[in-house]
């Protein structure tokens, strides 16, 4: 579950003001808005890698607000993916599994499945030079799960695909979402992506005072 | 235009036609088999090497701080980094003689560092090393920080949001970027130790088998009237000099431009 309760953050010239959603457990949000208004910084934000003004965020039933990232246990996928460029795609999924001192057995485990699903078992050993788009992604998205968190952030993750790759990609989504019951909080311009994947749905929009609101529908 | 540009291209070719027409090479064997000469040149090899191995290690955090941190007072250690590249040499040489003999007490860092831990700084070998240290770091710094500037700090965020701390982030995805840019700094801190002479002049002496590196060899040479053997050390120098831009050549991008429009003439 990830919940906030009236969070405002500053981030350069503009201010998110009140922002407050919950979204329970296991289920897949899409965040919808216009651009600028500010949904990639509330995805920092919940991660850590922004500070906030007030307000609490809530991930699993605890308050992670002035937590680090490292502490916060939350799978994040930006826009550019940022691929780590000297590591192997094995690397990558192993990264966050070293880090907690996984052991070897239990990475190669993981490894091994996470590679299945997501279809990137051939490229293990492979750099991410050369990768498509496409499989770029994947990685990105293995790197992200690897370590199990129970939530899953995506800033616009289908949006360097072309449409068949990107069908495949929701439905890729849509396994991790239900196959390890990962809580997921997606930000997509795209309607066609919000109806394919969203059980809840968050709209950002400006009041009339111009600050940003944030209104849950469910699907 | 290009007649003005061609000039300066001449005028660098000239000079380095003059210094091999001036010596013959049995002038130049005399020289470098001169005992005084090897000694200078294996030290020039070892402080160095030092130097350049200090520049960067100490250079890589403190650019990698600049490049990525906003914090009060940032640009007063982003001015005080370029104070030695602006510094005259004889200033800094200066510089550093008066402060390791400036009074602390009934001491001084000089004496203090013999007594405590048996090192010798003030004209003997460790001057020379912290002489071009003082200056081959600050080019190391500004080489690091452009590496840095030139790597997506997106990476270290997400390194972050899966159990990295700050200095892991920067230990195991910005450093291993890095690589390219060390390697330049490295080479850029070794050809900038190479061609200091004031502040080791001042701060080491020139002591033969001493504190002689290969520019002082060419002061001492030409001092007692030895111009042959000055130009063949010169020409020694030239080479190791080329040797330095072929290995910036060969790993090019990073740093180099930044190097070149920083390096004004020291010596």
């Amino acid at each position: 579950m990830i919940e906030l309760e009236n969070v405002t953050i500053q981030a350069g010239g503009y201010r998110l003001e009140n922002i407050s959603f919950q979204v329970a457990s296991g289920q897949y949000a899409i965040v919808m808005g216009p651009t600028g208004i500010g949904k990639t910084t509330i995805l920092e934000a919940i991660c850590g890698l922004r500070s906030i003004v007030c307000g609490s965020i809530r991930i699993a039933e605890r308050d992670v607000t002035s937590w680090k990232p490292a502490d916060r246990n939350v799978g994040y996928v930006p826009q550019d993916l940022a691929l780590f460029p000297t590591l192997t795609v094995q690397q990558h999924l192993e990264f966050a599994m070293r880090l907690r001192d996984e052991p070897e057995t239990v990475r190669r485990e993981r490894v091994s499945e996470l590679s299945q699903v997501l279809g990137i078992a051939d490229l293990l050993p492979r750099g991410i030079k050369g990768l498509s788009g496409g499989e770029k992604q994947r990685v990105a998205l293995g790197r992200a799960i690897s370590f199990q968190p129970p939530l899953l952030l995506l800033d616009e993750p289908l949006s360097a695909l072309d449409a068949e790759t990107r069908k495949t990609a929701q439905q890729l989504l849509k396994d991790i979402n239900s196959r390890w019951g990962i809580t997921v909080l997606h930000v997509t311009h795209h309607e066609y992506e919000a109806d394919a994947l969203a059980q809840v749905r968050l709209m950002m929009n400006r009041d009339d005072s111009g600050a940003a609101t944030i209104i849950s529908s469910d699907n | 235009m290009g007649g003005i540009s061609a000039s300066f291209i001449l005028l660098i070719v000239l000079l380095l036609i003059a210094d091999l027409l001036y010596t013959s090479v049995d002038d130049f064997w005399t020289a470098v088999k001169k005992p005084e000469v090897q000694a200078a040149f294996r030290l020039t090899l070892i402080t160095c090497t030092l130097a350049a191995i200090l520049s960067v290690v100490v250079a890589t955090p403190l650019a990698y701080l600049l490049a990525r941190f906003k914090f009060p007072g940032r640009w007063i250690v982003d001015t005080i980094v370029d104070i030695p590249i602006v510094l005259p040499p004889l200033v800094l040489g200066l510089s550093l003689l008066i402060l390791f003999h400036l009074p602390i007490g009934d001491t001084n860092l000089d004496q203090w560092l013999r007594d405590t831990l048996r090192l010798e700084i003030t004209f003997n070998w460790p001057a020379v090393v912290l002489a071009q240290f003082a200056v081959s770091c600050a080019f190391a710094v500004r080489t690091m920080r452009v590496t840095f500037e030139q790597i997506n700090p997106r990476a270290e965020d997400v390194a972050r949001t899966l159990g990295c701390s700050r200095s892991q982030a920067f230990l195991k995805v910005a450093l291993p970027q890095a690589r390219k840019g060390i390697i330049t700094a490295a080479t850029i801190s070794w050809a900038r130790a190479l061609g200091e002479f004031g502040p080791i002049m001042v701060f080491a002496g020139s002591t033969r088998f001493r504190t002689e590196v290969l520019s002082v060899t060419v002061f001492l040479e030409l001092s007692i009237g030895q111009l042959d053997a000055a130009v063949a050390v010169s020409l020694i120098m030239v080479a190791m000099a080329i040797v330095v831009l072929l290995v910036l050549r060969y790993f090019g991008g990073a740093g180099l431009a930044e190097w070149t429009s920083n390096n004004k003439q020291h010596d």
